[in-house]
């Protein structure tokens, strides 16, 4: 992990991964649709709305996956001064609170025609809503200062204490009863979930995280030239070159 | 030690607090968290008669009946030890059915429920309707119905 706090080992890593991470992605989108769509068995309960788990679901994974990577970057960038982690913890936000914004999206749809209410205040969802307000008061808060070594400070002290959200969101159905059904696959005693939803449901979920590393490396990227632009103008403006 | 080793023994022992006190605060917070009340929770406990609450459990098998030419309809609200009457008028979701999870919103006047509303809650079960035919035929069907533990609220209140 160390090693790739050199921004330029990290950045020549990172052109490997790009296009690799850009081909799963499509692959593993258009495996996972078909079989979502075209290949697997409406709900006995539900018909055909069971598919809007399959974005639903892999969102919601990815909304508390990406606040986890974010956080523990942020961490790292502050106990290490790891110049990558920052750049990670970063580029990490805008995607998660993109993530929480389609899982929040896709379970109003859901929860329309299954219960018959778009939005319910119990604590899955109402939690699911506090971690949309923690990206963007991340990143509004990591842009808050003229110095940027400062707004990312503090900014990994907002993501690390918004962590505790994290087994909140995952737990809430278990410790309280709430509208939302409890966990479907993640949980003791196996997936309550037929094969044959389970196996597109996982394949969505690669995808999402394929598509998440893609971005995420593209972003990172820019971020890391653009300090690089900053830099030289600083070092051009003081004229010492 | 090291300021780095410093800067990770501040944040770890900073997030361990945290946790303790969210938990705290949690566990002291439980009643206003839940959604809904049981059956016997509504029943056991002395609720205030004026507030808003919401009724959550199984649709008790053979309860519903709609009034002639309107749409006021009665069912009782069960976690199997006890059960509570329940009036609403108005649209039901298409998941209502007997046995099924449900949530009604409303008053409890008189040990009657008078609800505004209704949703309904389904479980983390997902299958073909190919596959619940043949459980239902080889007679698992009760076996997974009875694993469902969370189909409704817990049976006997915490407390």
């Amino acid at each position: 992990m160390l090693r790739y706090a050199n921004p330029n080992r990290f950045m020549r890593l990172a052109r490997v991964l790009t296009p690799w991470s850009a081909g799963l992605a499509v692959l593993l989108t258009a495996a996972g649709l078909w079989f979502a769509l075209v290949d697997s068995p409406p709900d006995y309960q539900q018909g055909e709305t069971v598919r809007i788990m399959y974005v639903h679901v892999p969102a919601a994974w990815m909304s508390l996956f990406c606040y986890v990577v974010m956080a523990v970057s942020a961490g790292v960038g502050v106990i290490w001064k790891h110049p990558v982690a920052d750049v990670a913890a970063k580029a990490s936000a805008p995607v998660g609170a993109a993530f929480t914004v389609i899982t929040l999206i896709s379970g109003a749809f859901w929860g329309k025609p299954m219960w018959g209410a778009w939005w319910v205040w119990d604590a899955r969802l109402t939690a699911e809503l506090v971690l949309l307000f923690l990206y963007l008061g991340y990143i509004a808060l990591i842009h808050a200062f003229d110095d940027p070594a400062r707004g990312l400070k503090a900014g990994a002290v907002l993501a690390l204490v918004g962590v505790i959200n994290v087994p909140i969101i995952k737990f809430s159905v278990d410790w309280w009863n709430t509208l939302h059904q409890p966990a479907s696959v993640v949980k003791m005693g196996g997936p309550s979930i037929d094969g044959s939803m389970l196996v597109p449901l996982l394949l969505m979920a690669l995808a999402f995280k394929a598509y998440y590393i893609y971005v995420l490396l593209v972003k990172m990227r820019a971020e890391i030239t653009a300090g690089k632009v900053r830099a030289l103008r600083l070092r051009q403006v003081h004229g010492t070159a | 030690m090291k300021r780095k080793h410093k800067r990770l023994t501040f944040v770890a022992i900073g997030l361990l607090a945290l946790g303790t006190a969210t938990a705290l605060i949690l566990t002291a917070f439980e009643d206003s968290i839940v959604f809904f009340y049981s059956p016997t929770q509504m029943t056991e406990k002395p609720l205030p008669p004026d507030r808003r609450l919401r009724l959550g459990g199984l649709v008790e098998e053979g309860s519903v009946a709609r009034a002639e030419g309107s749409a006021v309809i009665r069912f009782k609200v069960t976690d199997l030890v006890h059960s509570v009457p329940v009036v609403y008028e108005g649209i039901l979701p298409d998941l209502f059915r007997e046995g099924q999870g449900v949530v009604t919103e409303g008053r409890l006047v008189a040990g009657v429920f008078q609800a505004d509303e209704v949703l309904a809650k389904h479980d983390e079960t997902y299958m073909p309707p190919e596959v619940a035919e043949a459980l239902k035929e080889s007679g698992k069907w009760d076996d997974i119905r009875g694993a469902m533990t969370h189909q409704g609220p817990p049976a006997v209140a915490a407390d």
